[in-house]
């Protein structure tokens, strides 16, 4: 089981109850998908990917990336159960989108940039370590029902 | 995944405005990787002070960065230009290149904090693409 400290909940908590949704969601996803250009794989049917200015202003892909991000909203509610907690969601991605669970530390990366972007300097080290322990258990368990 | 030329001016575009702080990009990721990662500190176990904003840290950041701008000014044949920080690397200080990547990703991490606008999605692909050749050309002599 993943220990969490006083203080890592904190970070966590606060992070999110400050988090624009519907602007970090889009930018996260949208940045995977110009700088990892393979997993626009997954995204097929989400109309025009031709080029970075066609996959910033895609209204379907703004859509999920919000989507993606409250879908962390679960973890961070149930910091100490995350495994259980995305069973559900990882057979999801396994048996019905077939995602590549690399894939998801892809995803983690480009959040973390977004969110260093917008904390700027407030994004100290401790505070990066924090948050990648915690997509880290995220991916972690996303991947779990693989098999 | 080779750089196009497009990617070299995007990362040559970027340098010009970011290399002034490249002393400060250079001290603040080093010192992220020794405390997120702290697996890496194994490698400056000489240093009587590893902490964030120490001075070794802050000396050797300057380095990395001279070497990061060494390889934007021959970004055209990068093989060559660190060959001798290869050799360094490989047969002196004996980096485990998966190191490479995590540090690659810190300096990305703190270009993002100080530039937010200017690290557009598409810089920032043309430097992940960069700092990924760069770590291959690092890694060129290990065997």
């Amino acid at each position: 089981m993943v220990e969490w400290t006083e203080q890592e909940r904190t970070i966590i908590t606060s992070i999110f109850s400050s988090l624009d949704y519907e602007d970090i969601g889009p930018k996260a996803l949208s940045r995977c998908l110009i700088v990892y250009p393979w997993t626009q794989r997954y995204f097929g049917a989400f109309g025009n990917l031709y080029n970075a200015e066609a996959i910033k202003t895609n209204p379907n892909i703004a859509a999920h990336g919000v989507k993606v991000l409250h879908g962390l909203d679960r973890a961070v509610k149930n910091m100490d159960n995350i495994k259980a907690t995305y069973a559900e969601l990882s057979v999801l991605h396994s048996e019905k989108l077939h995602v590549d669970p690399d894939n998801f530390k892809l995803l983690s990366d480009c959040l973390t940039i977004v969110i260093a972007a917008k904390m700027g300097s407030g994004f100290t080290p401790e505070i990066q370590a924090t948050w990648q322990k915690f997509l880290a258990v995220v991916v972690s368990a996303l991947g779990r029902q693989y098999h | 995944m080779s750089l196009s030329d497009k990617d070299k001016a995007a990362v040559k575009a970027l340098w010009a405005k970011i290399s002034k702080s490249a002393d400060a990009i250079g001290a603040d990721a080093l010192g992220r990787m020794l405390s997120v990662y702290p697996q890496t500190k194994t490698y400056f176990s000489h240093w009587p002070d590893m902490s964030p904003g120490s001075a070794p840290v802050k000396a050797h950041g300057k380095k990395v960065m001279g070497g990061v701008a060494l390889a934007v000014s021959q970004i055209d044949d990068l093989a060559n230009c660190l060959l001798e920080l290869s050799e360094r690397h490989a047969f002196q200080m004996r980096v485990d290149p998966a190191n490479f990547k995590i540090l690659s990703h810190c300096i990305i991490v703190v270009i993002a904090t100080m530039f937010p606008k200017e690290f557009t999605p598409e810089a920032h692909v043309a430097l992940d693409k960069f700092l990924s050749a760069a770590a291959l050309a690092l890694s060129e002599r290990y065997r």
